[in-house]
């Protein structure tokens, strides 16, 4: 058994518009180490999101073969898939997606009550999270009332607290000015130094760089998969701390 | 399924789309408000029927003389005949089914002018004869003294019992009337007791309150009835039919007094156990009608709770997908939207439940005052409006499936939603 995390061959996807289908992924082979830190990048439309869905068992592939930690992902039922995704992934959307009418604290802690964590426990381990990113002041805040690297900074943390495998994020600095891209890719840099798979879908050339490695897509298959020369390391452990 | 995250989600929805969950949630409150005013109402109309015979022989009847109506044997349509003393006696022997057998005398020609005299004070009265075995057929209490004992009819005493309103026009209030003698059509009796009949609704023959009751013995002696008999009462055994003891008596009664086996008119009759039967009928119909309008409306209200959750699914396609991409597994999605549902229809049910029960209560209240306001005479039919304890357990039981059934096409909904398309969502 290799140390793969990640293992797609030949992975083919379509979406079915009525009666005509638009093709989107057209064989793609990939493989991503257990705590490597990669960047999809590609052009508008040219299938990152749809390629993160079905890594992440938010969609489904058509044909091809797509292994998450040596095990197989073929069809499953909405249970086995939510059950696979709450063990292995934690996502990061560009739109933060947290619940609006649920406090940061409650937002991060989400992930535990469906593993029917008590509320106490799941309250606190959240709490530690938050007090990691620098948030803790701001556990009783509605998310309304947080700035966006805020926002991100919750959901991410809300992405680590099940102990995920693997962080996929789409786009999280897309909804984020320059300062703040970069304070969100520090954390993300840290995340990784932790041991955890790292996968982010961006279209900013100086937030891939700070990946390890940069799969370049192009009209469906994979145009471009290599070590990123410029790799910058993460400056300092202190980052996962700074406010 | 106490958690405090599911809850919150529950008052999130429910705060969210204010207006509109009142309103639906209204429909509920008001088919479970109807439906207990409704029973309640049916109840009290029941208590208030009931309650004038309540103590009254379910398994009785009362069978009396008409003109006849088929000429038969020689003899012409439209002939009086009259039950007698043998008649009576013969039935008993016939007949061993009936319990007790209570002839009884009405004295229609009685009631004339001021046929009641006491001293200065005069009035008009019915005058009954009776048998003691009539209390067993319409039991009373006797506030003063005792009712017709065998005695009286053995000896034929010149004794009587009085009516209630009797009491209050020849007696004054508080007065022993025990001892007293009244002149009744100018022969005297002396009272022995005051009758109140647990029955007032069931009058045969005349109001009881204004009636005297003599000695039957006495009566046939004193007022020249010769062997007469004007009707009778009986009740049957436990377990006997009152109807089959009916269609026996009457070939009997035919075969004595020679009248056709085809003459219905001839013997008249009061069947109280099929009277009841009937009323028993009519109750259950009201109570049906009741329910189906009842049920008819708590499904209008349904669908309406179906409605808003189906509103609130959609509204929270979105925040659905979050948290089944972040990990959330459908059952637990549904159990969401069936609790939401039954949270929603439960607690208007309840609000309907409580509002109707104080509407009843208020009724109550309003009614008894009324009765004590009502001059004594008047009949109530309309007492005691109430649901009992099983009403309420049934409502509950039926307000949460109510819920699941509402709550059931927007969780399917809910479920059907993809993690993706959700997200994608705005
Ligand atoms: N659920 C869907 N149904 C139909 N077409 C889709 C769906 N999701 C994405 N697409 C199409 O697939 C193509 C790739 O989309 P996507 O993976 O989101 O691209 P990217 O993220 O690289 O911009 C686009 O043309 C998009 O319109
Ligand atoms: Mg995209």
């Amino acid at each position: 058994m290799s140390n793969s995390i990640i293992k797609v061959e030949g992975l083919h996807k379509s979406y079915r518009m009525g009666t005509s289908a638009l093709h989107v992924l057209k064989g793609i082979d990939l493989d991503i180490k257990a705590g490597e830190m990669v960047s999809i990048m590609g052009s508008s439309g040219s299938g990152k999101s749809t390629l993160l869905n079905i890594l992440g068992i938010l969609d489904g592939h058509d044909r091809g073969d797509y292994f998450l930690d040596n095990i197989k992902i073929q069809k499953m039922n909405e249970t086995q898939a939510a059950r696979f995704r709450n063990n292995y992934i934690g996502f990061i959307f560009q739109s933060f997606n947290l619940i609006s009418f649920k406090n940061a604290m409650e937002n991060v802690a989400l992930p535990l009550y469906y593993k029917n964590i008590s509320r106490k426990k799941r309250n606190q381990k959240a709490l530690e999270y938050l007090e990691r990113l620098g948030l803790k002041e701001w556990a009783n805040h509605l998310p309304s009332e947080l700035s966006g690297g805020q926002k991100q900074r919750i959901a991410i943390a809300r992405a680590l607290i099940s102990e995920p495998k693997v962080i996929l994020a789409d786009e999280p600095t897309g909804a984020l000015d320059t300062q703040t891209s970069y304070e969100v890719m520090d954390i993300l840099q840290e995340v990784n130094k932790m041991g955890i798979t790292v996968i982010i879908v961006t279209h900013e050339d100086d937030i891939a760089h700070r990946t390890q490695r940069i799969i370049r897509l192009r009209d469906g298959i994979i145009e471009m998969n290599k070590k990123n020369g410029h790799f910058q390391a993460a400056a300092s452990s202190e980052v996962f701390s700074t406010t | 399924m106490f958690d405090l995250d599911r809850w919150q989600e529950i008052f999130n929805a429910i705060k969210q789309n204010k207006f509109r969950s009142i309103l639906t949630a209204f429909g509920v409150f008001w088919a479970i408000f109807m439906l207990v005013v409704m029973t309640g109402s049916g109840n009290g109309l029941i208590n208030g029927v009931t309650h004038g015979f309540k103590d009254f022989a379910t398994n009785s009847a009362f069978m009396w003389a008409n003109r006849t109506t088929v000429a038969y044997q020689g003899y012409d349509r439209g002939r009086q005949w009259n039950l007698t003393n043998a008649d009576m006696q013969t039935i008993t022997e016939e007949v061993p089914e009936i319990d007790v057998l209570s002839p009884r005398l009405q004295g229609w020609n009685l009631r004339e002018g001021q046929n009641v005299v006491r001293g200065e004070r005069a009035a008009a009265f019915n005058v009954m004869g009776d048998y003691p075995q009539y209390r067993k057929i319409d039991p009373c209490t006797m506030p003063w003294g005792r009712y017709i004992n065998k005695e009286d009819i053995d000896l034929k005493r010149k004794v009587c019992i009085i009516g209630e309103k009797v009491y209050e026009v020849m007696f004054d209030e508080g007065e022993d009337p025990v001892g007293i003698n009244i002149r009744i059509n100018g022969v005297y009796f002396m009272v022995v007791g005051v009758f109140k009949s647990n029955n007032p609704n069931i009058n045969i023959g005349s109001n009881k309150k204004e009636t005297i009751y003599l000695p039957f013995t006495t009566m046939q002696q004193s007022f020249n009835y010769g062997d007469q008999v004007h009707f009778f009462g009986f009740t049957a055994k436990p377990g006997v039919n009152v109807q089959g003891l009916v269609d026996r008596i009457k070939p009997i009664v035919r075969k004595q007094h020679k009248i056709s086996p085809e003459d219905e008119e001839a013997i008249g009759g009061f069947n109280v156990q099929s009277e009841l039967q009937t009323m028993e009928y009519t109750f259950l119909g009201i109570n049906i009608l009741i329910w189906v309008v009842g049920i008819g409306t708590l499904i209008a209200g349904a669908v309406g709770v179906s409605n808003i959750m189906l509103v609130v699914v959609k509204e929270r396609t979105k925040e659905i997908g979050i948290q089944r991409a972040i990990g959330a597994r459908p059952a637990l999605i549904v159990g969401q939207i069936l609790t939401e549902s039954v949270f929603l229809t439960t607690v208007a049910g309840f609000l309907g439940l409580a509002m109707g029960t104080l509407v009843l209560h208020l009724t109550d209240m309003a009614i008894t005052a009324a009765q004590a306001q009502a001059p004594p005479d008047e009949m109530t039919f309309f007492m005691n409006p109430e649901v009992g304890l099983p009403l309420a357990i049934s409502a509950l039981i039926m307000l949460i499936l109510v819920g699941l059934f509402a709550g059931f096409i927007p969780a399917m909904k809910a479920v059907k939603i993809k993690p993706i398309e959700a997200l994608h969502h705005e």
